[in-house]
C-alpha cells in the first residue's frame, strides 16, 4: 500500500542543515494497523510528514500503490488517498467546524453529524462553533480526528491522537480508530500509549531518526517502557495496583 | 424602472432580487428613483439638501432598505440621511452602495448617515460596499455614520467591503447612553492598489453602557489599510476592541486601537493582531485535498465570515 524507501531527511533549523531521518525503510500493508513509537524527537512525526508530502525527503522514494509519489505535493497525495491527523492541529479564526468537515468530505462521502458523534462531541453543539481559541485543546484534537474520519483515506496516519484528550474519550478514541479500520485501509498511529500498542498488528520503533526495531507488543514494549511510562506513575499506585484510571 | 445592471448591483449590496420588501428608497446616480413608505415607517426626501429622512414610529417592527447605486463615470454623489428609530422599535436597516464605473473618470459616493436609536429600540444595520468596472475609473466610497444609542437601546452594525472599491475612508462615531449596547463588525478585503482607512470613535456615556468592535481585514497585493478604533468610557462602561488583519503579498496594514477611560469602574480591552496566513493552516487544508489557492481562499473566507 505505502512504502518509504531509503528515506533521508534533513531540515533547515536556524540556517543549519540538521539530519532528521536516516535511511528509513518501511512497508505498510493494506488491512493492517501499525504503531510508530519511540522517544520524543526520534523522528516519528517526520516519517508521517514525509509520507504526506509536507516534508520533502533529501533522498529516497515514497511509493503508494506501486506509484512513485515522491514528487507529488500534499494536495495530490491527499486526493490519491493518504491522510494525516496533525499532532498539533492549527486553529482557524472564523471557520466553523461544519466547513472543515465539508472540506474533508469533498473527496469522500458521509455526513458531518456521525463523525462528530463518533468522537464524542454533540453535533448540534459543535457544527457551528469556530475552530479558534474558543475551543479547548482536547476539543480541537477530537475535531482533528473527526476530520480524518470524514476524509476516510486509504492510508490513515494519526499523530499522537490521544494527546490532550481526557480519559473517557481516550477509550472511545481507541474504539473509533479500531472500528473504522477496514480491510482495504492502512492505519498508522503514532503513539507510546500501551493501550494503542496493544491494538495494532505491528509496532515500529523509531530511534535517532531510523527504524531501530519492528515487532509485536511483547517484543517492543520492554524497549520503550521506561520512556513511555509516566514519571509520576508511583503516585498513582496503591499496594502495587494502579488506582487512577491511567491510560498509559 | 430598474435595469439589469441596477438589479445586479442591488443583489450584490443588499441581497435583493427586484423590489425590496418593506419600506425602501433606492438612489441611483444622485437621484432617488423609487421609494415606498409604510404606516409607521415614513421615508421622505430632504428639502434643503440631498438625502432622505427615515422616521420609524415607536414600537414598530420591520425592514428598511436604502441602497445607493452608481452606474456613471465622472460622478460624485454626496448624500445626507437622517434615520430616527422610535422607542421600543425593532428594525433591520440595509444600506450599502454598489458602483459600476463604466469609464475612466471617478465614481464617488459620500454617504453621511445620522442615526438615532431611541430608548429600548433595537437596530440591525448592514452596509455593504461593492465596486466594478474595467475602464480604469476609480470607485471611491467615503461613508460617515454617526449613531446615538439611547438608554437601553441596542445597535448592531455590520460593515462589509470585499474587493472592488479603490479608495475608502470610513468614519463611524457612536455615543452609547446608560444601558445601551453597540456591537460593530467590520470586514474588509483590499487588493491591487486599493486603500482603506477606518476611523471609529465610540463613547460610552453612562452606566452599564457597552460596546464591542470586531474588525477583520485581509490586505492583498500592494493595497494599504489603516484602522483607528477608539473606545472612550466617561462612565462605568464596558468595551472591547478586536482588530485582526491578515497581511499578504506587498500590502501594508496599520492598526492603532485606543482605549480611554475617565471612570475608575470602566473596563476596556483592546486586542490587535497583524499576521500572514500560517503555513500549518495551508498544510492542514491541503492535506484534505485542497490546492494551495483553494486553501488560501477557504482560510480568508472563514476569517471574513
Amino acid at each position: 500500500m505505502l512504502s518509504l524507501q531509503n528515506i533521508n531527511l534533513e531540515l533547515e533549523v536556524e540556517e543549519r542543515r540538521v539530519p532528521i531521518l536516516n535511511d528509513v525503510n518501511l512497508e505498510f500493508e493494506a488491512g493492517k494497523m501499525y504503531a510508530l513509537t519511540g522517544p520524543n524527537g526520534s523522528g516519528k512525526s517526520s516519517v508521517a510528514r514525509v509520507a504526506m508530502g509536507i516534508y520533502r525527503q533529501t533522498a529516497g522514494q515514497v511509493v503508494y500503490n506501486g506509484e512513485d509519489v515522491s514528487d507529488l505535493g500534499i494536495s495530490e497525495r491527499a486526493r490519491k488517498g493518504i491522510g494525516y491527523a496533525f499532532q498539533h492541529p492549527p486553529r482557524f479564526k472564523g471557520m466553523p467546524v461544519k466547513d472543515m468537515l465539508e472540506m474533508a468530505f469533498k473527496y469522500s462521502d458521509g455526513y458531518n453529524c456521525q463523525v462528530l458523534r463518533d468522537i464524542g462531541l454533540c453535533p448540534d453543539d459543535y457544527l457551528e462553533r469556530t475552530l479558534d481559541n474558543s475551543l479547548s485543546g482536547g476539543e480541537i484534537k477530537r475535531i482533528e480526528i473527526a476530520t480524518l474520519l470524514a476524509q476516510n483515506p486509504k492510508v490513515r496516519i494519526f499523530d499522537e491522537p490521544e494527546a490532550g484528550i481526557d480519559l473517557w474519550s481516550f477509550e472511545q478514541l481507541i474504539d473509533v480508530i479500531g472500528s473504522s479500520h477496514r480491510e482495504d485501509t492502512t492505519t498508522v498511529v503514532i503513539s507510546h500509549q500501551e493501550k494503542i500498542l496493544n491494538m495494532v498488528d505491528e509496532i515500529i520503533l523509531i530511534r535517532d531518526g531510523t527504524v531501530s526495531m519492528r515487532g509485536s507488543r511483547e517484543e517492543i514494549w520492554p524497549q520503550i517502557k521506561e520512556s513511555a511510562e509516566c514519571a509520576c506513575r508511583n503516585s498513582c499506585r496503591l499496594e502495587g495496583e494502579i488506582y487512577a484510571d491511567c491510560p498509559r | 424602472m430598474l435595469t439589469a445592471l441596477d438589479k445586479k448591483l442591488l443583489q450584490e449590496i443588499a441581497d435583493l432580487h427586484g423590489e425590496p420588501p418593506g419600506a425602501f428608497n433606492i438612489r441611483k446616480d444622485g437621484q432617488g428613483i423609487e421609494r415606498r413608505s409604510l404606516e409607521g415607517i415614513e421615508i421622505n426626501p430632504k428639502q434643503d439638501q440631498p438625502g432622505i429622512d427615515v422616521q420609524v414610529a415607536s414600537g414598530k417592527e420591520g425592514t428598511v432598505h436604502i441602497p445607493v447605486i452608481l452606474t456613471e463615470t465622472d460622478l460624485s454623489d454626496l448624500v445626507y440621511n437622517t434615520i430616527d428609530i422610535g422607542e421600543g422599535s425593532d428594525i433591520t436597516l440595509v444600506a450599502g452602495c454598489g458602483i459600476h464605473n463604466p469609464g475612466s473618470g471617478n465614481a464617488q459616493h459620500d454617504g453621511i448617515h445620522e442615526i438615532r436609536v431611541r430608548r429600548g429600540a433595537r437596530l440591525v444595520y448592514t452596509e455593504k460596499h461593492f465596486g466594478e468596472g474595467d475602464q480604469g475609473g476609480k470607485r471611491v466610497l467615503n461613508p460617515k455614520t454617526v449613531l446615538f444609542i439611547e438608554e437601553g437601546a441596542y445597535a448592531e452594525l455590520e460593515l462589509v467591503q470585499i474587493r472592488g472599491v479603490d479608495q475608502t475612508s470610513r468614519v463611524t462615531e457612536a455615543e452609547v447612553e446608560a444601558g445601551g449596547r453597540l456591537v460593530m463588525y467590520e470586514r474588509l478585503l483590499t487588493d491591487g492598489e486599493q486603500t482603506a482607512d477606518s476611523d471609529i470613535l465610540v463613547k460610552l456615556m453612562g452606566e452599564e453602557s457597552a460596546a464591542r468592535i470586531i474588525s477583520r481585514s485581509v490586505a492583498q497585493g500592494s493595497s494599504s489599510q489603516k484602522f483607528y478604533p477608539r473606545l472612550l468610557a466617561y462612565g462605568p462602561g464596558r468595551g472591547h476592541v478586536e482588530c485582526d488583519s491578515i497581511i499578504m503579498d506587498r500590502a501594508t496594514v496599520r492598526s492603532v486601537p485606543e482605549i480611554w477611560a475617565e471612570n475608575a469602574d470602566a473596563e476596556l480591552v483592546h486586542e490587535a493582531a497583524i499576521g500572514k496566513i500560517a503555513g500549518e493552516q495551508l498544510i492542514k487544508l491541503m492535506a484534505l485535498g485542497l490546492t494551495e489557492e483553494e486553501a488560501e481562499e477557504a482560510i480568508i473566507s472563514g476569517f471574513l465570515k
